[in-house]
């Protein structure tokens, strides 16, 4: 293990490489690849890798690069690509098939802002559009946290209780285009971490089989309901996931969620990839002033760690959720999530959405100080607050 | 359970009466297991894929993977890649209506043809959207009524076969079930090679083109001697050799024996005249471009 400067990017190049490689001793690996900024890095990173039974293909589209990634995974490799923005929606449609196959796939995505307008800063939308997939989703905050996630995110998705593909995520720019000390791996951890790919439904060439084509309305329920229990068993086998990635690396890849200063906590920021950052810098200097403010930074977010969730608000009476993305016409996606997981539970409970950072906005601590002042003077909350309108004054609708 | 190609489509599956496509998947079947050979099959959304029936049963006798719409050759890129990693047998074949072919998956198939991918892709073209109930497609020739050209489709069929053989790929050539010799040697032929071999297949659809299922073979018959399909075959996409020579026969009884095209509405002399120069470029092209 090497600490090198690299970009995140990079980081994500160099996890999804090795984990590849890790599999030449049992099926080998594959991958469709197709450029787009602000991935591009991580699919350049692939396709210079030295594959010892392995072979990237370049194909003409996103769409292209799953459907090779879903061949190679129904035949027993271990299949991955990356995406962005538009990239991921073009993709789509593949990408709900990889999760109906249940295929291990791990996807690295940096967040963009989707378009029209031409935009290519950070933005969320485009790997929550994905959200109700059959896809675990991880939402990261650092090159490191990229880096082992994504390794961590093979061993899980190939774990025989899972069988799900798996979206790792990170922030355009700030995260993939930012160089830091990272901890890379070294070939042979990565070989002892990700043991041999297994499938257990993969295609044999002498087997008649067919995958794929019609079922009837109890066998597809069977088959959607399988998708549910392997979602819920996920928390469970994430934490091994990451007991062993520690015993192996000697680092904790992080926990599904992440409090900070939550213990005595009235008033509560949830917040996801560098935004959670910056919002725990400001929870910090908060705290030495002695205010009751915490974070719950969310890594995990499908499947959705409710219960988790609130735990770690359990002695709030104010949540703002912050938002780098919006549902048009229902407000960020984590806070419908986040109200939902407090439905009927914690009626009591202000939970005050925050738009920050949309369409690459700088979500600055001065923007979390404001967001921090809102909540905590208001009597009851209201509609979704945008934040960044006309110099980085809060709008009300 | 085994596969075999020897039965690829198992008795019991519910396609229609006269289905060319069941034709061509009992002739591929056969060809396969003549020439020791086996094949995964890759299909994107289409009637192929229906005739695989319900899950978990199957009509196919070889292993089957159902791809989205545009998808059968990127996703039959990945599963050849893994066969090749591993040194394992077997064709992995893409089975493919028109609409799969000449509209939604053109741009994925020009792609893995570009990278000649190690795939053979078997269009079967029965000229029209026959899973969704009969809408045109760009391989729907002019002249014939579907439900979204109610008054017969004004512009003509693509051509398909000079679009890929534009990409240099090792193997291009049109089969008929009504010639199941020459479709046997042709796919004898695609086996001997490597890289992307694209095959199209004149796929009589009684459904589709209003015909009594007992024409099904004697339609494409026709095709074939008057001119209407070509049989040839394109070597490196340079190389040009006609396997059958039409015979002079009338492009008319086609038309008369397909509802789909209104009574009287076809201009013949004009159908005539394109069947005639159609057959004089491929000679042109067979005598100066010769596989000899």
């Amino acid at each position: 293990m090497t600490v090198q400067v690299v970009t995140g990017n990079q980081a994500a190049g160099h996890a999804l490489s090795l984990a590849a490689e890790a599999n030449r001793t049992a099926r080998g690996a594959a991958c469709g690849i197709y450029p787009i900024t602000p991935q591009t890095e991580i699919v350049e990173y692939v396709a210079k890798f030295p594959f010892s039974k392995g072979r990237v293909v370049p194909v003409e589209s996103e769409h292209s690069a799953m459907a090779v990634s879903i061949g190679a995974s129904l035949s027993g490799a271990r299949a991955f690509t990356a995406s962005s923005a538009n990239g991921l929606a073009y993709m789509a449609e593949n990408v709900m098939v990889a999760g109906f196959y249940r295929l291990p796939i791990v996807m690295v995505a940096v967040n963009r802002t989707l378009g029209p307008p031409w935009n290519i800063w950070a933005d969320q939308g485009d790997t929550l559009m994905l959200r109700d997939f059959p896809w675990l989703q991880f939402y990261c905050e650092t090159n490191q946290e990229v880096l082992d996630t994504t390794l961590l995110a093979f061993r899980l998705a190939e774990d025989a209780r899972i069988l799900l593909p798996a979206l790792t995520c990170m922030d355009a720019f700030i995260v993939s285009h930012t160089q830091t000390e990272t901890s890379m791996p070294e070939q042979d951890q990565v070989d002892r971490y990700l043991p041999d790919l297994r499938l257990p439904h993969r295609m044999h060439y002498d087997e008649a089989r067919t995958v794929g084509g019609l079922a009837w309305p109890h066998e597809g329920l069977s088959m959607r309901l399988e998708i549910d229990e392997a979602m819920k068993r996920t928390p469970a086998v994430y934490e091994a996931c990451r007991q062993a990635f520690i015993d192996i690396f000697g680092r904790d890849p992080g926990d599904t969620i992440q409090p900070y200063e939550t213990d005595d906590a009235e008033t509560v920021v949830v917040a996801t990839g560098t935004m959670a950052t910056t919002a725990r810098e400001v929870v910090r200097k908060r705290r030495e002033a002695g205010r009751k403010v915490g974070l719950v930074k969310l890594k995990l977010f499908r499947p959705f760690p409710e219960e988790r969730l609130r735990d770690a608000c359990g002695s709030a009476n104010r949540i703002a959720v912050l938002d780098r993305n919006y549902a048009a016409g229902a407000g960020g996606v984590f806070w419908q999530d986040t109200r939902a997981a407090f439905q009927g539970r914690r009626d009591d409970l202000l939970i005050q959405n925050y738009l920050a950072g949309l369409c690459g906005g700088d979500v600055t601590p001065a923007v979390i100080e404001t967001i921090l002042d809102d909540l905590e003077t208001r009597e009851a909350a209201g509609e979704p607050v945008w934040m960044g309108i006309e110099s980085g004054e809060e709008v009300t609708q | 359970m085994n596969a075999t190609a020897e039965c690829l489509l198992r008795p019991g599956n519910t396609n229609c009466g006269g289905c060319g496509m069941s034709t061509g998947l009992t002739m591929l079947g056969r060809a396969l297991a003549d020439a020791g050979d086996s094949c995964t099959l890759v299909i994107p959304a289409c009637c192929g894929i229906v005739t695989a029936g319900a899950y978990p049963t199957t009509s196919y006798g070889v292993p089957t993977i159902a791809s989205t719409f545009a998808s059968s050759p990127a996703v039959a890129s990945g599963v050849a890649t893994i066969r090749d990693l591993n040194d394992e047998p077997g064709q992995v074949v893409c089975w493919a209506g028109d609409g799969g072919t000449y509209d939604i998956g053109l741009a994925t198939l020009s792609a893995a043809a570009e990278r000649n991918e190690n795939i053979i892709y078997i269009c079967y073209d029965n000229e029209i959207y026959g899973n969704t109930g009969g809408q045109r497609s760009s391989a729907t020739p002019a002249g014939a009524k579907t439900s979204t050209t109610p008054s017969g489709k004004r512009e003509g069929k693509k051509d398909v076969m000079s679009i890929m053989a534009a990409h240099r790929i090792p193997y291009a050539a049109t089969l008929s079930v009504a010639h199941p010799g020459d479709f046997a040697r042709k796919i004898a032929a695609a086996l001997s090679m490597s890289g992307m071999r694209f095959l199209l297949m004149h796929s009589p659809c009684p459904t589709g083109w209003k015909s009594e299922p007992a024409d099904s073979i004697e339609l494409v018959r026709i095709a074939v001697k008057s001119g209407l399909f070509p049989v040839y075959e394109v070597f490196d996409g340079v190389s040009y050799r006609i396997n059958v020579e039409p015979d002079g026969t009338d492009p008319a009884a086609y038309y008369d024996r397909q509802r789909r095209f209104g009574a009287g509405e076809i201009d013949l002399d004009a159908t005539r005249r394109e069947c005639a120069e159609r057959m004089a470029r491929l000679r042109v092209l067979a005598e100066r471009f010769s596989t000899d």
